[in-house]
C-alpha cells in the first residue's frame, strides 16, 4: 500500500470540511450590518485597506439598496474586490481598523458586506466600467494574478490595447491557484478576470514570458509593458531526503485540492508541515480536512514569531493542528518503499532580535528527535524570480531579490517596464497587489501620455 | 413604590395607560386580553354606522435598522354592528369595574344621531365618550372625523350636542392637521368637553412603491391618503399637548397620544401636561405585553425620583416651555470631547463642517488626527453631540456665570422706543 493516501473519507465529508467558512450574508443580515455602520468621516478602515475603497461609500449604498453603485466604489478602487472580500486578513485591516471594535467590541462584517455587494454584480452579470476611447497604445501585461489584473482593468479603461500573458490554463495567478478552498472557489477568481476581460483585455493564456515568449518580443509588441508575475517554487529545504517521494511544496497541493478533484488529491496520515506563514496554514489545515489524522507544523522559532496572521493560527487550531515550535527538519527519513516515512529535527533555541527583528534560531547540539510522517509539505516561502528578471535589460532587482520599482509609478530601472505586486514587496496579500497594479496603471498613463490620472483609492482619503 | 393611579376627568383609571381607540381595541376579547395584561383604560374603536374597508390598509416607513417607526393606515371606524360591540362593551365593563372603558364615537352630523348612540353608550356603563374629531381619511371624505375637527364651530356645536345627553366625561379627540391646535381645542371646551385628547392621525402618503410606482398601501393599483402615527409623530404630538397644557383657555384634562412606545415616552407627555396616555403603534407592533415595562418602568422613575404619585409629575415641566422670545441669549454652552472616549469616527468633524460653523477642526496629533472644538467658534448648537455615538464623549458645558441673563423681549423693549399712547 501507498504511503500516500487517497483521503479516508467519503467526498461529501470532504465536501463539508471545505464548506465555505465565512458563508455568505443573508439580505437580512446584510442590511442589519450595513445599518451598524456608523459612516464615519475620513474612515479607518478605508485608511486601512491598501487599495482604500471608500468602506462606509459602498455600505451605504447596500443600506439603501443600491448595490450596482456599492459594487462599482468597491471595483473602482480595487478591480479584484470579490477575490479580495473572501481571503483579505480583514482584522488585521479594516475590521481591525474598524471603530465599532472600540465602541461595541464588534466591528462591523466588512469583507461579507463586499462579498454581497460584489457577488450581486458578478451574479447579474452587470459590467460597471466601460472601456476607454482606444488610444492607439499597447500595453503587455505579464501574470493575471491580482496585480496584474488589476493594471490590465485600469488601462483598459484608459483606452489601452491590453494583452494579459499568464503561463497557466485559467488567469487569476494565486488568486485562482494558491487560496484555501474553504475561503474562496477557484470559480470566483476566474468570474473576476472575466470581468477585466470583459473590458476588452486579450489574455494569451499557456504563454510563459521566458519561454514561450521572450521578454524582448515583448518590448517589441507593446509601447510598455507591466510585470505581475509574482514568486516562484516555494524555498527548498536542502536537506537530504528533500526530494523523496511524498515530499510536496505547499503550493502544489493548495493547487491539487482547488481542482475539488478530491480523489486525485493526495493526503498522508501524518502530515509534516515545515513553516508557520499563512500558506503553511492553508495546507495544513486542508490536510485536516481532507483526512489526515495528524497534522504537525514545524517551525524554527517560537509562537511569537509566528509569521501567520493570528486568525490564521486560530483557524489551524480550530483544525486541531498540533504545532512544533522551535524545530527545525535535518533530514526527511525514507522508508522501506523509498517514500518518506519521518523527519529528522533539531531543537532550536532562539537569541537577539536580528536586523529584521526577528530572534535568530540556532540548533541546540544533541537535541535530534524523530517524527513520523507519511507527508511532507514544504511551505517555506516562494523563492524570487531572479533570473527571470535578469533576462530583462535595465530591471534591478534588490539584494532581497526583489524588483526596485518606483514606489509612486512603479516605473523598474527599465522605463518601458513597470512591476507591481509579490515580484516587488516579497510576497504580500493579494489586495497589496491590487493596489500595486492600479499605482502601475498610474504610473504607466504618465510615462506614456504625460498625463497624469488618479483612480479611486489612489491615495488615502482625507 | 409609586401610586400609578389616576382621576381623569372623573374616569378612574389603575394607572395612565390606556390602549387608544384603533385595531387593538377592536373588540370585547381583545380589551379584555389588554386588561390583563396590565392597561390601564381603552378607548373602544370608534362606533358608528358599520362600513366597508379596502385591503390593503397600513403602510409605514422604517428607520436604520428599526421596523416601522411611522405607520399609516386606511382603515376606518369599526365595521362590527353596532349592537354587538355595545353588548361587549356592558359585557367588559362588568368585568373589569376598576378599568376605564371609553368608547369612542363618530357619526353623521346631525344632533338626533349623536344623541341616540350616546344614550345607548351611557346603557353599556362605560365611563364615557371620546368624539373622534380626528380620522384625516376616508371618513372625512363623509363630513366626519377631521373634516368636524378642522372647524372649531363644528367641534363646539356637536360637544354640545353630546353633553346635551352625556351622563358621563365626554373627551374630545382632536386632529393634529390643523394649522393651530388652539382654537379647535378651545372650541370643544367652551362646547362642555371635559377632558381632550390628541394627536389624531397625521395626514401622510408614506411612499411609493418604486417598481410598480404605485404608493403605499395599494389597493388595487390606487393610494388614498392616510392617517400617520407611531414613534415619528411623538415630537409633534408633544407640542401640541404642551401647547394646551398651557393654555388658560384649555383647562381641562388631557389624555396624551402621538408614538408613545415606552414609559420615557409616557413621562415625557405627563411632564408637559397629560393625565393619561393612550397607545396604539407599540402594540399593533409588539403585542399588549408591551405596557409591562412601561408601568413597572414609569413606577422606578417615580420610585427614583422621589415622587409618590405618577400625579406628582403631571405637567411639571409645563412651566419650563416658554416664547423664544424669553431665553436667556447670554446663556452660552460649548462642546467638550472626551479624547479618551473618542473613537475616531470623525462624524462630529463632518456634521459641523457642512452642517454647522465648521469649529470642529481635525488636528494632526503626532500619528493621529483627532476632532477638537474651537471654543470660541463654536454656537452651543448641539449637533456635534447629537451625533457623537459614544455615550458621555460629547459633553456641552456651560461657560456663563448666569449674572446677565438677557431675552429678546428685554432686547427689542431697551431698544425700541415705548408704543405711543392710543395703540
Amino acid at each position: 500500500m501507498s504511503s500516500i493516501h487517497e483521503s479516508p473519507l467519503d467526498v461529501s465529508q470532504i465536501e463539508r470540511n471545505f464548506a465555505e467558512i465565512a458563508p455568505p450574508l443573508t439580505e437580512a443580515e446584510a442590511l442589519f450590518e450595513a445599518h451598524r455602520c456608523l459612516y464615519c468621516f475620513d474612515a479607518p478602515c478605508a485608511r486601512a485597506c491598501p487599495t482604500h475603497i471608500d468602506v462606509p461609500a459602498f455600505i451605504k449604498k447596500i443600506a439603501t439598496g443600491n448595490l450596482v453603485g456599492s459594487a462599482r466604489v468597491i471595483f473602482d478602487a480595487n478591480p479584484v474586490g470579490a477575490t479580495c472580500a473572501r481571503v483579505c486578513p480583514v482584522e488585521a485591516l479594516c475590521e481591525g481598523a474598524c471603530v465599532e471594535k472600540t465602541l461595541l467590541k464588534k466591528p462591523i462584517e466588512i469583507g461579507r458586506l463586499q462579498r454581497f455587494a460584489t457577488d450581486f454584480v458578478m451574479r447579474t452579470g452587470r459590467d460597471l466600467f466601460r472601456p476607454g476611447e482606444p488610444n492607439g497604445r499597447s500595453v503587455g501585461v505579464v501574470g493575471s494574478g491580482p496585480a496584474g489584473l488589476s493594471c490590465a482593468a485600469y488601462l483598459a479603461r484608459l483606452g489601452y490595447d491590453v494583452t494579459v500573458y499568464d503561463r497557466r490554463a485559467l488567469p487569476g495567478g494565486l488568486d485562482t491557484y494558491g487560496m484555501a478552498e474553504y475561503k474562496m472557489r477557484q470559480s470566483v477568481s476566474v468570474e473576476e478576470a472575466e470581468l477585466v476581460a470583459r473590458l476588452g483585455v486579450k489574455f494569451r493564456l499557456n504563454t510563459e514570458v521566458g519561454r514561450d515568449v521572450s521578454a524582448a518580443d515583448l518590448e517589441a509588441a507593446h509601447d510598455a509593458v507591466f510585470l505581475g508575475v509574482g514568486l516562484g517554487e516555494t524555498a527548498r529545504l536542502n536537506i537530504p531526503g528533500e526530494d523523496l517521494a511524498g515530499v510536496y511544496d505547499a503550493l502544489d497541493f493548495i493547487e491539487r485540492v482547488k481542482t475539488r478533484d478530491w480523489r486525485s488529491v493526495p493526503v498522508g496520515r501524518t502530515v509534516a508541515v515545515i513553516g508557520a506563514g499563512n500558506t503553511a496554514v492553508d495546507a495544513a489545515t486542508q490536510a485536516r480536512r481532507l483526512g489526515a489524522e495528524r497534522v504537525l507544523m514545524i517551525y524554527r522559532r517560537s509562537r511569537r514569531e509566528m509569521p501567520a496572521f493570528e486568525y490564521e493560527y486560530e483557524l489551524a487550531k480550530q483544525d486541531a493542528v498540533e504545532f512544533l515550535w522551535q524545530t527545525a527538519p535535518v533530514e526527511v527519513l525514507a522508508g522501506g518503499d523509498g517514500r518518506a516515512r519521518g523527519l529528522r529535527c533539531v531543537r532550536m533555541e532562539l537569541g537577539e532580535a536580528d536586523a529584521s527583528g526577528r530572534r535568530a534560531a540556532r540548533p541546540v547540539p544533541g537535541s535530534e528527535f524523530e517524527v513520523e510522517a507519511d507527508m511532507v509539505v514544504k511551505a517555506l516561502g516562494q523563492q524570487k524570480l531572479r533570473e527571470f528578471f535578469a533576462g530583462i535589460p535595465g530591471v534591478e532587482i534588490d539584494a532581497a531579490g526583489r524588483v526596485k520599482a518606483d514606489p509612486e509609478t512603479m516605473q523598474t530601472g527599465n522605463p518601458r517596464f513597470f512591476a507591481g505586486g509579490d515580484c516587488v514587496n516579497g510576497g504580500r496579500e493579494a489586495v497589496d497587489a491590487a493596489q500595486m497594479g492600479k499605482l502601475a496603471a498610474q504610473g504607466l498613463h504618465l510615462a506614456l501620455t504625460g498625463e497624469r490620472v488618479e483612480f479611486a483609492g489612489a491615495a488615502p482619503v482625507g | 413604590m409609586a401610586d400609578l393611579r389616576v382621576n381623569f376627568a372623573g374616569i378612574e383609571s389603575p394607572n395612565p395607560f390606556w390602549l387608544a381607540s384603533a385595531p387593538p381595541t377592536n373588540m370585547g376579547s381583545m380589551v379584555e386580553r389588554a386588561f390583563d395584561a396590565g392597561w390601564g383604560g381603552a378607548v373602544w374603536k370608534t362606533l358608528g354606522e358599520p362600513i366597508r374597508n379596502v385591503s390593503s390598509r397600513l403602510a409605514s416607513i422604517d428607520g436604520a435598522g428599526q421596523r416601522m417607526i411611522g405607520l399609516n393606515n386606511i382603515e376606518l371606524i369599526t365595521d362590527r354592528p353596532l349592537d354587538v360591540n355595545l353588548r361587549e362593551i356592558a359585557e367588559c365593563k362588568r368585568k373589569y369595574p376598576k378599568h376605564a372603558v371609553v368608547v369612542s364615537l363618530m357619526v353623521e352630523s346631525r344632533r338626533e344621531a349623536w344623541h341616540e348612540i350616546v344614550k345607548r353608550v351611557a346603557d353599556t356603563g362605560a365611563d364615557g365618550v371620546e368624539l373622534n374629531f380626528g380620522c384625516p381619511h376616508g371618513m372625512s371624505e363623509r363630513g366626519m372625523g377631521s373634516a368636524m375637527g378642522q372647524v372649531p364651530e363644528y367641534t363646539c356645536m356637536v360637544t354640545e350636542w353630546v353633553k346635551e345627553v352625556a351622563p358621563f366625561p365626554v373627551i374630545v379627540k382632536l386632529t393634529p392637521n390643523v394649522a393651530a391646535i388652539n382654537p379647535p381645542a378651545r372650541a370643544a371646551v367652551r362646547g362642555g368637553a371635559d377632558a381632550l385628547s390628541l394627536i389624531n392621525t397625521i395626514n401622510s402618503i408614506m411612499g411609493v412603491n418604486l417598481d410598480t410606482l404605485v404608493p403605499h398601501p395599494n389597493v388595487n393599483g390606487l393610494a388614498a391618503h392616510g392617517g400617520y402615527c407611531g414613534p415619528a409623530v411623538k415630537p409633534i404630538a408633544l407640542n401640541m399637548v404642551s401647547e394646551l397644557a398651557r393654555d388658560p383657555e384649555v383647562g381641562v384634562p388631557i389624555s396624551g397620544i402621538g408614538g408613545i412606545s415606552t414609559w420615557r415616552d409616557a413621562a415625557e407627555f405627563l411632564l408637559l401636561g397629560a393625565t393619561t396616555v393612550q397607545v396604539c403603534t407599540a402594540v399593533m407592533h409588539y403585542g399588549y405585553r408591551v405596557v409591562e415595562d412601561m408601568i413597572d418602568g414609569l413606577s422606578n422613575y417615580l420610585d427614583e425620583k422621589g415622587f409618590r404619585s405618577v400625579t406628582d409629575i403631571i405637567g411639571r415641566s409645563s412651566p419650563r416651555v416658554t416664547d423664544w422670545g424669553n431665553l436667556d441669549l447670554n446663556y452660552k454652552t460649548v462642546a467638550r470631547i472626551d479624547h479618551t472616549k473618542c473613537i475616531r469616527c470623525n462624524l462630529c468633524h463632518i456634521a459641523c463642517e457642512d452642517g454647522a460653523h465648521q469649529c470642529v477642526p481635525l488636528v494632526q496629533f503626532g500619528a493621529e488626527r483627532l476632532p477638537v472644538v474651537d471654543e470660541h467658534e463654536c454656537v452651543g448648537c448641539n449637533l456635534c453631540y447629537l451625533v457623537c455615538p459614544v455615550p458621555g464623549c460629547i459633553s456641552m458645558v456651560r461657560l456663563d456665570d448666569g449674572t446677565n441673563p438677557l431675552t429678546w423681549r428685554e432686547l427689542t423693549a431697551a431698544q425700541e422706543p415705548p408704543p405711543t399712547s392710543g395703540d
